[in-house]
């Protein structure tokens, strides 16, 4: 048994070592065709994964990756794309910067409330969706893609100064939120940097999400739906619940994902709030398998990626692209998929072909192998 | 015609696999006409003329037979004018009477069986490998089936033929090989050889003679249906009327030919179809408006009919499949209506179960897709039994399980029949059906339009009126000796596969 154990392990780490590996190798491949050297990047790269300040940087954006992908994984575990976490992490940090910036609690409340705010914003925005699919057979890959354009529009709108909007410079703003909403972060000196705060939020997901689908009742019935919707219909999973509950749930966990750096940092959702993080978020979350270890590490390499690649554009002596990192990013994306699949496949013809032979060696054992030749 | 028998997880898929070519064999050597090849895939396995009739039928529902048959194959023969020559020449040469262009949706098991054995020898074959072909079909198609082989045997084609009815084998085949946990244990000449002297060699010891049960049958309704109907979209009836009722300690055995409403009252009865009227009770309670979930709290054990699709998760460990079904139950969760899982306790009373109910495998861990059919099934058979249902639904309780197996899982429902289980049994055996039911009741489009008493009747009786030739209540014509009714009488679908060569052989 022990056996499997540290087979599946490898099989686990294969996938993702893999793709890694073709994806350095095939932007290598992007480098030379362009004329360049196609490993001193890597190296710069690593270079400035060793300052404390970048190092604060990869953490800081890794928490925000973590949540999102959390999000996003939920619905891969039970086979419901939510495409649409970028609108609900938008709508839901949107509704937290403006209802931080017109109320004010103390910050034992005011900070609870935020979370709340955030969480049922995403959770709405989702929800919709979930209805859709549930009700009228919509899918949710297109339901939710549409949310994002809607919650793009919503956000502008209400953005105007006639709403909610503040006007600072030419940057449309919900204003600055009451100093009681700030989360304190963890001060490492005036050259390095703070670690949001949230981060512990980030962590805290992560915990609750293995705890709930490997732990709860509820977490081994949405598993079940998504290996097989047939057989846990019949197992007494109501379907149509599970779904829309784990929209909800996969939506509310999106909406928070924009806390960290909006409580911990900026203290307002402008138009410069960084767009896009939910798209991201579902490469992370392949990446990273679904499960909540894989997820961290594929957050921070993602953040690494970001986060050390701007200085390439100022390398001496040869200047690099940073773009090189989104290239890698875009590679990697493609190599996991593939990647996957093939050791998956693989990993489930060798259990088959082991679990025949040790239970043929078995036999051999207590049969001592005598043939009996009948009625000839 | 050579046969190819064993237990389940005895090795003949993968032994089939590698003749076509799906897996590699890591020692040995196969020999096609004195040759010796190595196959990488199943094109290349056909380009030697080895062709495959899949136990679960390859068709495309939405095209007609023609286009099924070229698919894959459009360089031999074109698509048009010439595929249908060749077609037609094939169905006369061998007596398959396919048409062309009929669509597949509309035709019957049987009819489907032909086409994909025709789509094979469109693609050249000489040596046809049939996996159970005969698990779907009724006795009268098993004797067409026989024939459209004799037929290609007469022509100078070899037919290797995957089965679990020793009957069959015994009428049919040439030659069987026997094989058992991976190797052959023997091979047999039919002529010379009894149904009960392959078993043995199959399950590899005495056959545990069956002990003659006296019925069990109460006075006390588990299970009372109530002008059940289920309508399918547009209004069309699949089910309709359907009224009966099953005691504690009886099994009632419901025949019919797969897709008059089996599988829509099965649904219905486990909650994944609501009815469109009548009722359900469960031993007194209403059931028909409850969930799923609550069913199978209350004591609605369920073996489906296909398991791949209803009752494992083929990609989870079998600890997980172990709770599948019964997650809100000891000793799969504590808590409050079994909010936390209970990984522990599950995984222990897994390893209960695979030593209980034997099913063959190295540990809990591996995943359910890598035991073999019959494994599984007896591993969904121990977790059903585990939680002691009132009424259990089996559909097909040892469809693709071995002689050994089936043994013991019959054993296990009577046993728990013994002790009050109310049973619904649907079966494609006809065999088991009359050996193991009290009550024998034949479902002909969606609705119940026989019943027979399984101490008298045959299987050809009740075959014809599965057909829907016969209905009301099915007399037994004595025509014979005693014989057939001993064996039918007793319970023991081990003693009436003895005396079934001579019925398929006719």
């Amino acid at each position: 048994m022990k056996k499997f154990d540290k087979e599946r392990l490898l099989l686990a780490v294969a996938g993702p070592v893999i793709a890694l590996v073709a994806a350095i190798a095939l932007t290598s491949v992007v480098l030379l065709a362009s004329g360049r050297n196609p490993f001193e990047p890597y190296g710069l790269m690593l270079e400035q994964a060793s300052f404390s300040d970048v190092q604060v940087l990869i953490v800081n954006q890794a928490s925000m990756y973590y949540i999102a992908a959390l999000a996003v994984a939920l619905g891969f575990r039970m086979n419901l794309f939510n495409i649409g976490v970028d609108g609900q992490y938008r709508l839901g940090a949107m509704m937290a910067a403006a209802v931080g910036a017109n109320v004010s609690l103390p910050s034992f409340l005011q900070i609870p409330l935020l979370l709340l705010v955030a969480m049922l914003t995403g959770a709405f925005w989702a929800g919709i969706a979930g209805i859709l699919k549930v009700t009228r057979g919509v899918s949710e890959v297109v339901a939710t893609i549409m949310l994002n354009a809607i919650a793009t529009s919503l956000i502008g709108w209400l953005m105007l100064s006639d709403n909610w909007g503040v006007q600072v410079g030419n940057n449309n703003t919900t204003g600055v939120m009451k100093e009681s909403g700030w989360f304190p972060g963890i001060d490492l000196g005036a050259d390095v940097g703070e670690i949001y705060g949230l981060v512990f939020l980030a962590v805290l997901l992560g915990i609750l999400y293995w705890a709930v689908l490997n732990r709860t009742r509820f977490g081994f019935d949405l598993r079940a739906t998504g290996e097989s919707e047939s057989a846990a219909a019949a197992s007494g999973v109501d379907a149509k619940r599970m779904v829309l509950i784990s929209m909800l749930i996969s939506g509310g966990v999106a909406g928070m994902s924009g806390l960290p750096l909006l409580l911990g940092e900026v203290h307002t959702y402008s138009l410069s709030f960084p767009a896009g993080l939910g798209f991201t978020a579902i490469g992370i979350a392949l990446l990273g398998r679904n499960n909540p270890g894989g997820i961290a590490f594929a957050a921070l390499l993602w953040a690494f990626l970001d986060k050390a690649s701007p200085a390439l554009d100022y390398a001496t002596p040869v200047a690099y692209e940073k773009e090189i990192a989104t290239i890698m990013q875009g590679l990697i994306v493609f190599a996991v998929v593939i990647s996957y699949e093939a050791v998956r496949q693989w990993g489930l013809r060798r259990q088959q072909r082991q679990v025949g032979a040790e239970l043929a060696a078995a036999a051999a054992d207590n049969n001592t192998t005598q043939k009996e030749v009948a009625a000839r | 015609m050579h046969a190819l028998v064993g237990e389940n997880g005895a090795g003949k898929s993968t032994l089939m696999k590698i003749l076509y070519g799906m897996q590699k064999p890591d020692e040995g050597t196969i020999a096609v006409d004195g040759e010796q090849v190595a196959f990488s895939s199943p094109a290349d396995a056909i380009a030697r003329g080895i062709g495959m009739v899949h136990q679960h039928f390859m068709l495309a529902d939405n095209l007609t037979v023609l286009e099924n048959v070229v698919l894959g194959s459009e360089k031999l023969h074109g698509i048009g004018g010439g595929a249908r020559r060749k077609i037609k020449e094939i169905s006369d040469r061998y007596g398959l009477s396919v048409r062309p262009d009929a669509l597949v949706e509309d035709l019957g098991v049987a009819d489907r069986q032909r086409v994909e054995i025709l789509k094979v020898l469109y693609r050249g074959a000489r040596t046809l490998i049939l996996d159970e072909p005969t698990a779907v079909l009724v006795p009268q198609e098993v004797d067409a089936l026989f024939e459209n082989l004799r037929e290609l045997k007469s022509e100078g084609l070899a037919v290797i033929f995957i089965s679990h009815k020793l009957g069959e084998v015994l009428s049919v085949a040439d030659e069987i090989t026997v094989i058992r946990r991976g190797t052959t244990v023997g091979t047999a000449v039919p002529a010379d050889t009894t149904p009960r002297q392959l078993a043995e060699l199959m399950v590899g010891s005495e056959l545990p003679t069956p002990e003659t049960s006296e019925s069990t049958v109460t006075d006390r309704p588990v299970l009372q249906v109530d002008r059940l109907r289920l309508e399918a979209e547009g209004g069309r009836a699949v089910l309709d009327d359907i009224t009966f009722t099953i005691h504690a300690g009886e099994v009632l055995g419901l025949a019919g030919v797969e897709g008059n409403g089996q599988t829509e009252l099965i649904e219905a009865l486990i909650g994944l179809r609501s009815a469109d009227s009548g009722t359900i009770a469960l031993a007194g309670d209403e059931i028909t408006a409850w969930p799923t979930r609550k069913r199978r709290e209350q004591g609605v054990g369920y073996i489906p009919e296909d398991r791949h699709r209803h009752g494992l998760l083929l990609e989870a460990p079998l600890w997980e499949n172990r709770i599948l079904g019964h997650v809100t139950e000891k000793p799969n969760s504590k808590g409050k209506r079994g909010f936390w899982l209970d990984p522990k306790g599950a995984q222990e009373d897994t390893r209960r179960i695979v030593e209980a109910y034997d099913v063959r495998t190295p540990g809990i861990d591996v995943t359910a897709a890598s035991l073999s059919g019959g494994n599984q099934q007896k591993l969904i058979v121990g977790r059903e039994m585990t939680h002691k249902p009132r009424f259990l639904i089996a559909a097909h309780p040892t469809r693709g399980v071995d002689v050994g197996a089936q043994a013991q899982i019959w054993d296990q429902i009577r046993e728990a029949r013994r002790e009050g289980l109310a049973v619904l049994l649907i079966s494609a055996d006809l065999d088991e059906l009359i050996g193991l039911s009290d009550t024998l009741r034949v479902i002909y489009n969606g609705r119940l339009v026989a019943d027979a008493d399984p101490a008298t009747i045959t299987p050809e009786e009740l075959g014809s009126a599965m057909t829907g030739a016969a209905t009301g209540h099915l007399e037994h014509v004595e025509e014979s000796t005693g014989e057939s009714t001993e064996a039918g009488a007793e319970a023991s679908p081990e003693a009436s596969a003895d005396t079934a060569p001579e019925d398929e052989a006719r």
